[in-house]
């Protein structure tokens, strides 16, 4: 009876104040948002942060470190050290305990983004997320020597479709002036947006890589050497090197076998790493940072919990009469210092719901538009336990700081007199 | 006791006296002088007017018959019961049971209807639920009717009413579920001469309806003539 009397009294007691309260609860709210929308983001970008590459056993490159070799091959940051010889590939071909193996040729660019030379088992093996495939939003995959599939952010980006011709550029960065602009390609596929760099590359055969570098080899086009699209069409070509290898193992169990092998191949100095562990380790040089976002985050939760105590000291000189009321009545000192604490539960939770509601709505309305513009994956979930215990945190919280107000009622309420306060 | 209490000293011996002081006396400090309080005992429903200019120790003696301060010396007893030495949650629960309590001024909680007021006693005391005989916003609503608050009234926030309204149902508050002793602090001093009048004729009537004694406390000594007894506070502060 006590407690429905002390909830029916907090509850009138809140509306009545509802104007000063409602601003002390939006800075709470906020600050509530801001602190779920990190942890949220934390979890969304690790989530896809590790899922960039899957089902891809081993990277092999040239010898360098592994986050190097993770940086050039899957995110397209960086260079590599230096490039790995064809009849390499070809001895890994010849592994009976590889599956499939997709090769990569970097170097050259398309308006700033990065040109990828493969072959068909890129279509067929990679995988990113949980195991997901490539998609063609429209068109098929490169099937001539001169054409191009687009990751979907290069198309969107650059507002390209299918059957455009293209002119790819030597080297990378955004602007170059050596361009190979005898050799035109033309857009036959576009892939779906995945949220990964793989959006934001463009994907030409390795046949294709080769053809625009003859006439080359000095690293500038010399004049009459190059070839045209209608000669390079009765050409065979083979690559002499390519940059990375992506591998997928018949038994798992073998990686880190196949990978010392690897590492100790004799033909020339490789390294082969496990993609999952080296996108860990990057994870860990990354999550300092956003640790310590999470921490001001914290910060700005614990600044408005102070300010809403303040507010409510500062309300408790106005209820004076009110307490002296309720005391008189019979009520007891702690029936007193259970309003202040109902009171600033109630405030918490509401803040925690409107920023349940507010984030929910924020994501469901700007996520497709994210994934769209920015490529930036983040869909709608249930909260994890983390998100759940950071979100619980704030009514407990508020319930430890609640404890200053109640006291001090609780203190002054016992040594009220009959009346009111001051009167003798 | 002035010159009627020897007519009542038969209802004594039967029941408990609703409240019985001796040799009380309080000091709020060791550097303050300390108050003293005269003797007195008042039958079950019967009233008394406590006259005493600013300074004597009203609120104080109120308090301290409230439970609300602790005696320096003396006893306390509110039908037969030393409320002194019950805990500080028997305390406020005897309080709740068996007192209602009338203000000066701000006498409702604001955020609370008329209505919400005066069934507060009800919420707090089971005791007083119970008697009420019905359901508490039923006895509210009779006592409001009986008190001449418009219906109208009833359900709006007690901020938006007259004062004399707001004394009338601090009256209806302090009636609910017919406690023993009603505690009257200058109660009146807000209103003019004719509400005072019609205020305490309505309080006294009601309240021996209930066989509730009331305490009244004033500084105007015109108002000592509705009142069985009449007691001098000043007079004994030393």
């Amino acid at each position: 009876m006590k407690i429905h009397l002390a909830l029916s009294l907090a509850s009138a007691s809140l509306w009545h104040r509802r104007k000063v309260l409602a601003l002390v609860c939006l800075t709470l709210t906020l600050s509530v948002t801001l602190l779920l929308g990190i942890q949220y983001l934390r979890t969304e970008v690790k989530q896809s942060f590790t899922s960039t590459i899957s089902d891809t056993d081993l990277i092999i490159g040239a010898r360098s470190g592994q986050l190097n070799l993770l940086m050039y091959t899957v995110f397209h940051i960086g260079d590599a050290t230096n490039n790995i010889r064809w009849s390499t590939f070809q001895d890994l071909e010849q592994d009976t305990r590889i599956d499939w193996l997709i090769p990569i040729s970097l170097g050259d660019s398309y308006k700033g983004f990065r040109v990828v030379g493969t072959d068909k088992g890129f279509a067929e093996h990679f995988r990113f997320g949980r195991g997901q495939p490539l998609n063609l939003a429209g068109g098929q995959w490169f099937d001539g020597i001169f054409d191009v599939v687009l990751g979907a952010g290069v198309a969107r980006t650059l507002n390209h479709g299918l059957g455009d011709k293209i002119i790819l550029s030597h080297g990378g960065g955004r602007t170059s002036f050596s361009n190979h602009k005898d050799t035109p390609f033309t857009v036959t596929g576009i892939l779906e947006a995945t949220g990964t760099p793989v959006d934001q590359a463009v994907y030409i055969s390795l046949q294709g890589m080769e053809a625009i570098h003859v006439g080359w080899e000095s690293g500038v086009a010399i004049p009459g050497r190059t070839l045209t699209p209608e000669k390079a069409q009765n050409r065979e070509f083979t690559p002499k090197t390519i940059t990375a290898v992506f591998a997928g193992l018949d038994r798992k169990i073998l990686t880190f076998r196949v990978q010392r092998d690897l590492n100790q191949y004799a033909g020339e100095p490789l390294s082969a790493i496990l993609p999952g562990v080296a996108l860990s380790e990057l994870w860990r040089l990354m999550s300092q940072f956003e640790q310590a976002l999470l921490g001001i985050t914290g910060f700005v939760v614990v600044t408005s919990l102070i300010g809403l105590i303040a507010v409510l000291l500062t309300l408790q000189t106005q209820r004076a009469h009110e307490i002296a009321i309720l005391r008189a009545t019979g009520a007891s000192p702690g029936l007193i210092a259970s309003l202040y604490l109902i009171e600033c539960l109630a405030l918490a939770f509401v803040a925690c719901l409107i920023s349940l509601a507010l984030g929910a709505l924020a994501i469901s309305m700007f996520g497709p538009w994210l994934l769209t513009n920015y490529g930036i994956q983040l869909q709608l979930r249930p909260l994890t336990f983390e998100e759940w215990s950071l979100l619980i945190s704030v009514p407990l919280a508020a319930l430890l700081v609640a404890l200053i107000p109640a006291f001090s009622a609780w203190r002054q309420s016992r040594s009220q007199g009959f009346g009111s306060p001051g009167e003798t | 006791m002035n010159n009627q209490s020897e007519t009542n000293a038969h209802l004594r011996e039967h029941a408990p006296a609703a409240i019985d002081v001796k040799s009380l006396s309080f000091s709020w400090g060791s550097q303050q002088p300390t108050l003293l309080f005269p003797d007195l005992t008042l039958p079950q429903g019967e009233h008394l007017f406590l006259h005493g200019p600013s300074g004597t120790g009203k609120s104080t003696f109120l308090s301290l018959l409230a439970g609300m301060l602790a005696p320096g010396a003396g006893s306390i007893k509110l039908l037969g019961t030393d409320i002194h030495q019950l805990g500080a949650s028997k305390r406020d629960r005897f309080r709740a049971d068996h007192m209602g309590v009338i203000f000066q001024q701000f006498n409702l909680v604001p955020y609370l209807t008329a209505e919400a007021n005066v069934t507060l006693p009800c919420r707090l005391s089971h005791r007083r639920k119970a008697a009420t005989g019905e359901a508490p916003a039923a006895a509210a609503q009779r006592l409001l009717a009986a008190l001449a608050i418009p219906q109208s009234h009833w359900q709006r926030k007690v901020t938006q009413l007259s004062i004399g309204q707001q004394q009338r149902i601090a009256a209806a508050r302090a009636l609910i579920g017919a406690p023993e002793i009603i505690l009257a602090d200058e109660p009146t001093s807000a209103l003019d001469s004719d509400n005072r009048d019609r205020f305490i004729q309505l309080l006294l009537t009601m309240a021996e309806q209930r066989n509730t004694s009331v305490l009244f406390v004033s500084h105007d000594r015109s108002l000592a003539q509705h009142f069985h007894h009449q007691l001098e506070l000043g007079q004994v502060a030393a």
